[in-house]
This record gives C-alpha cells, structure tokens and sequence, in this order.
C-alpha cells in the first residue's frame, strides 16, 4: 500500500514542491475504478436528464389504445418504435425511464442541498455556541435517528399530504442528523486549535471565525456523506413513490411507475423490470461514487 | 457499573418524551376536528361532539393536553383504532410476532451468508472472490428492496412456481396460536405439513428483508477481520504452526466479532424500515402492513401509537446493546 501510494522521490515534479491538493485528489480518484464508472454512470444520466425532450421518443404521459402492454421490440408482440415496449395505458415505458431520470436526478439534488444547508446551519450553532442550545439541537437529533427512515418519513408525509414535494421535504429531514453531526463535531475539533484562537485575537469576528475559518474543515466530510446522501434520498424517495405517498401519478418517478406496474407483475415483467434497473444502477453509480470520494478526501485513510 | 447503567438510562429519558412530544404534535397538526375523524364518515351530533372534546380534553390549554397524553401512555393507553374500535396496544401485540418472526429469520439469513462472505473476502483480500463478493454487497446495499421483491415473486412464484405470492401460511392450515410465531407453532401441534407450509411463505420474505443487512455485514465483517488479521498474535499464532483454518476461525474471527456484533445491534432500524415494504410487497400480517394500512385509512391513532411503540422498542434494544457492551467490556464501562 505504501510503496504505491508514495510518489518516487527521485522524480520530482518541475516545481520540486508537494502536488497541487486537487491534482492529489485527482490521482488517488481516477485510480479508483468503481468511483470512475460511478461518476460515469452519472454523467449519462445527468445527459439523459437534461435532454429528456430531445431523447425520449414520446411524451411521458401521452396514452396510446394502440399499444396497451406492449412488450420490448426484442419479443415477439412488440411494437417498432416502443423500444422496451409500453405500460397498461399504452405509454412508452423508455421515454418514462428517461424522463425519471431527470426526476430522480432532480430529487437526488434537492433534498441533499436543503439537508446539507439546514444542517450545516444546525451543526454550526450546535457546536460554536455550545451549552443548552446544542443539548437541545442534538436530542433532537437522537430522536430523529431512532425511529426507523422510512416510518419518520411516512409520519411527516401523513401530517403534510402526499406528493413529490413533501416527500422531498420529508426524505430531507430524515438525513438531516447525519449532516449536523458531522459539522458539529469537525466545528467543535477545530475551535479549540490555536489558528482559531490567533484568529479571535486578531479581533476576527464570530461570522468570520466560522465562515471563513471552521467551514473550510467540514467540507471534505460533508462532500462525501452529501454523495452517500444522494443515493439514500433516491432510494427512500423511490419507496415513498413506491406505497403512494410520495410523486403522484402519471409523473414518471420510477418508484411510483413500479407501483402501477404491481398489479401486472403475473403477465409483464418489462414494466417491473425495467424503473427497478434505473433505480439500482443510479444508487448504485452514487454509492461507489461516495466510496471513492471518501478513499480520495479522507486524510486518514491516505498513506 | 451502577453508575455506567443510570448515565445510560437517563439518556433514554429526554428521547422518550421527544418521541411521545413528536406523536403527540402529529395528531394536533393532522388537518381536521380529531373528534371527527374518530367518529368517522358517520359524523357525530353537537352534544355528543361536546362530551367528547371535554373527555379527550380538548378543551384544556396544549400542555395539560399532552400531560393527560402522558398518563394515559404510561397506563398503556395508546387510543383505540378507528377501524376496527380495538385498542391500538391490543391490535400492535396481535401482530407483533410476525413481524420478529420475518425479522429474525431475516438476519438469520443475513448472517449465516454475510459473515462466511466476509471472512473469505478478508482471507482471499484483492482476490477475485474479495472483488465480487464487495461488489455483489455494494448492489444488495443499493437494492431498492421493494423491487428485489417483485422480482423475486415474477422468478420464483410466477416462473418457477416454488413458493407462494403472499401470505403467511397456506388457508387450509389452522394452528392454534401458543407462541405467535408460526415456525414453532406449527412444530408444537405436530402438523408438518402446515410447518413447510409456513416455511415456504417465509423464504421470500425473509431474502428480501435479509438483503440490506447481509450487504452491511459482509462489508463489515471483511474491514474486522483485515484489521485483526495484521496484528501480531496472528503472526504469533501463525508462527506456533497453527493450521491456517484455525488461525482464521479461532484467533482472527473471535476478536473481529466485537465491531460485527455493533453492526448487527444497528441493523434494528434497517429491518423496521424494511419490514414496512417487504410486508407490504409479500402481504405479510406483520406491525409494517398494519402501519401502511392505518395510513391509507386515515387511522391515526394507530399511526400514532405504532410509531411510538415501535420508537420506544428500538430505544430499548439500543439501549440493551450499550448496556452488554458494558457488561462485557469493562474499558467502555469507565468512559467519560
């Protein structure tokens, strides 16, 4: 591992100094080859997702009582033009895959950045400012860690009603914990080292101190749990789709696709098989995306 | 010791009224008259709708309202379904046993196939077997499970026609309830065929709910055992000439199995949020149907008092986990 990991010091770069943090990043990175194919993965969904109107053959909602459970073009019975067939009201199962993608994609997103900022936010005055409103913040936290993901999520969907944005916020709540934690401890780690401290006596101010000198810390931890966050968000917003509490039909979320697609699980098994791939292959792809990012950022685990 | 066992316990405390404070706001923030949600698509009179909020207390200010929610807790009170008009303690306890039932045979599962994986994937480290065996687990942790279910059903069921869609035993079959779980039951009447019967709807089921924790254990168990395998009573025994099977079994294994053991202790959240969906896919009779159910008919006080029961269940097992990690490990005893 060591012989590996420590440059040649007989070949030193043109400028004889250490490498650049983020050309160091980008070696121990590329060198990791499920993180490689992981952000590989995302790249083309991301495209699939951005361009869904271009790519998709037909509308994800348009019906057709032409084709009403079609399999893929492969099989005998399939039509030309619905790739890997259509759904029970003749909707092209591709293009409500690719459309999914942006959806999922979009879900992914959104819950990891509202999580991150509040907890962020949580996690910085849990740890700067210490005392009864840090007990406060982090039994709070503890409450939410023990009640199982999905039955937290479930609660708060039931008290804000179901569909697409509730579930987000739902999912979003339910990481927030790991987010605070993380923050609070890096906060509390550096705030008693001495840079802070030369830092106060140079009349820095608490916003300054925290901004511009314990936040940097945190960013590293956060990045990596951010990327394992995604895939849970994905996963769980999915579930909550998949019992009929989070997107509503006819949108193309992959968890609520499977959820029509139940009943057909006897005579179609291209409209249960198909939002199930999506959904593994996308976490999947974000999981060995955060291994690799944490094996590249984390400065224990190096040399 | 006495001290370790009161700090642990009065932790549980303020996360206890936090759960009951969380189940509590629920009920109050759901939209709509409480009375009148119990009383149901019925409806209910003005002078009936009276007794009852001053019954309930709903007539008093917020704080004495939850003080009264508290005592009834306490007394095992937890409301009755709108439903069915059981109380909601009486129904939980009914189906409680299906649930442990799926669970355990579930981490059974998860065991007997994670940690053989994970010790080989440690011994055989950068081999092909290690290779596929952490890529098979990294896709069993990103499974979404709802899905390996169905997919499960459409080979297994639909295809091969070897086990059952759902359910938890065959119709034909009554077996007197002694423990609540079926294995044993059927076992104590002395009906095999009721017993395979039983067996046969629980496979899937428990595959599924096995899934995650399998992938979680065999990571586990390889990262405990890499790390044990460098230390130097590994090299101390290798050099008494001991086998290499008994090197592995005896002196790595039993020292990685404290970091394994934590593991599984965790699992316990997995396997409710799990159990929401296996039981829900596999129309098992379990607590995570029953929860699924009470929400799409808009029963709230069995939401109410499935979370709170189930919150204050894995409280408890956590707790117990810290407390035999006391009694085991004097060096976490005296902590802090």
């Amino acid at each position: 591992m060591t012989v590996e990991a420590t440059p040649a010091p007989t070949a030193p770069r043109a400028s004889a100094g250490p490498p650049h943090p983020f050309m160091e990043f980008v070696s121990y990175f590329s060198a990791n080859r499920g993180a490689v194919i992981g952000l590989g993965v995302i790249g083309v969904l991301a495209i699939l997702g951005l361009f869904a109107e271009f790519l998709a053959p037909f509308s994800p909602t348009q019906t057709n009582s032409q084709v009403f459970l079609k399999p893929p073009v492969w099989q005998a019975g399939g039509v030309a033009g619905h790739w890997l067939g259509t759904d029970a009201i003749g909707r092209d199962m591709l293009s409500r895959l690719i459309y999914g993608a942006r959806l999922s994609l979009l879900i992914g997103f959104a819950v990891v950045a509202l999580s991150v900022t509040a907890g962020t936010i949580l996690g910085l005055i849990a740890g700067f400012f210490r005392g009864i409103v840090e007990i406060v913040i982090m039994r709070m936290m503890d409450i939410l860690l023990t009640l199982p993901t999905l039955l937290l999520a479930i609660i708060i969907v039931a008290i804000l009603g179901p569909g697409i944005v509730n579930a987000l916020i739902a999912v979003a709540i339910v990481l927030l914990p790991h987010y605070v934690r993380i923050v609070r401890a890096t906060v509390i780690a550096e705030t008693a080292k001495d840079y802070v401290t030369a830092a106060r006596l140079t009349g820095a101010s608490n916003l300054r101190l925290i901004v511009k000198e314990i936040l940097p810390n945190c960013a590293a931890p956060l990045i990596v749990q951010a990327t394992l966050g995604i895939s849970t968000a994905i996963l769980d917003a999915a579930a909550l789709g998949f019992i009929g509490l989070g997107a509503q039909p006819p949108t193309p979320e992959w968890g609520t696709m499977l959820a029509d697609a139940r009943e057909f699980v006897l005579r179609a098994w291209w409209v249960v098989t198909f939002p199930g791939i999506m959904i593994l292959i996308t976490v999947l792809a974000f999981n060995l995306l955060g291994d690799g990012l944490r094996d590249a950022l984390d400065p224990k685990l190096k040399r | 010791m006495l001290r370790f066992l009161f700090t642990r316990v009065s932790l549980v405390i303020p996360t206890f009224i936090g759960i009951t404070l969380l189940v509590f706001v629920l009920i109050r923030l759901i939209p709509g008259d409480p009375i009148e949600t119990m009383a149901g698509e019925r409806g209910i009179d003005a002078k009936e709708h009276a007794r009852l909020v001053h019954e309930y207390g709903f007539d008093q200010p917020v704080i004495v309202q939850y003080g009264y929610y508290i005592l009834r807790v306490v007394q095992g009170d937890l409301g009755r379904s709108i439903v069915s008009h059981k109380p909601v303690i009486e129904e939980f306890l009914a189906l409680f046993p299906a649930t442990i039932e799926l669970s355990l045979c579930a981490i059974a599962f998860a065991l007997l196939i994670g940690i053989p994986a994970g010790i080989l994937a440690a011994v055989k480290r950068n081999s092909i077997f290690d290779q596929g065996i952490m890529g098979l687990s990294l896709t069993g942790y990103s499974m979404p499970i709802f899905w390996w279910g169905l997919l499960l059903i459409l080979l297994f069921s639909v295809q091969l026609g070897w086990t059952p869609v759902s359910g938890r035993i065959a119709v034909l079959y009554f077996v007197e309830a002694k423990t609540g779980f079926l294995l044993i039951d059927t076992l104590l009447a002395g009906e095999f065929d009721a017993f395979r019967s039983a067996v046969s709807h629980l496979i899937l089921p428990a595959i599924v709910l096995g899934t995650v924790p399998l992938a979680v254990i065999a990571r586990m168990t390889r990262s405990a055992m890499l790390e044990v395998l460098g230390e130097d009573y590994i090299r101390t025994a290798r050099a008494k000439g001991l086998s290499n099977f008994r090197v592995v079994t005896v002196h790595a294994f039993r020292n990685a199995l404290i970091p394994i053991v934590t593991v599984i202790g965790l699992q316990v959240g997995v396997l409710f949020t799990g159990a929401i969906l296996t039981e829900t896919i596999f129309s098992w009779p379990g607590v995570g149907s029953w929860l699924i159910n009470a929400i799409a008919r808009r029963d709230y006080p069995v939401l109410q008092g499935g979370t709170l029961l189930i919150g204050s269940i894995i409280m408890s097992i956590n707790l117990l986990v810290d407390m035999t990690y006391g009694l085991i490990n004097p060096r976490i005893r005296h902590q802090r």
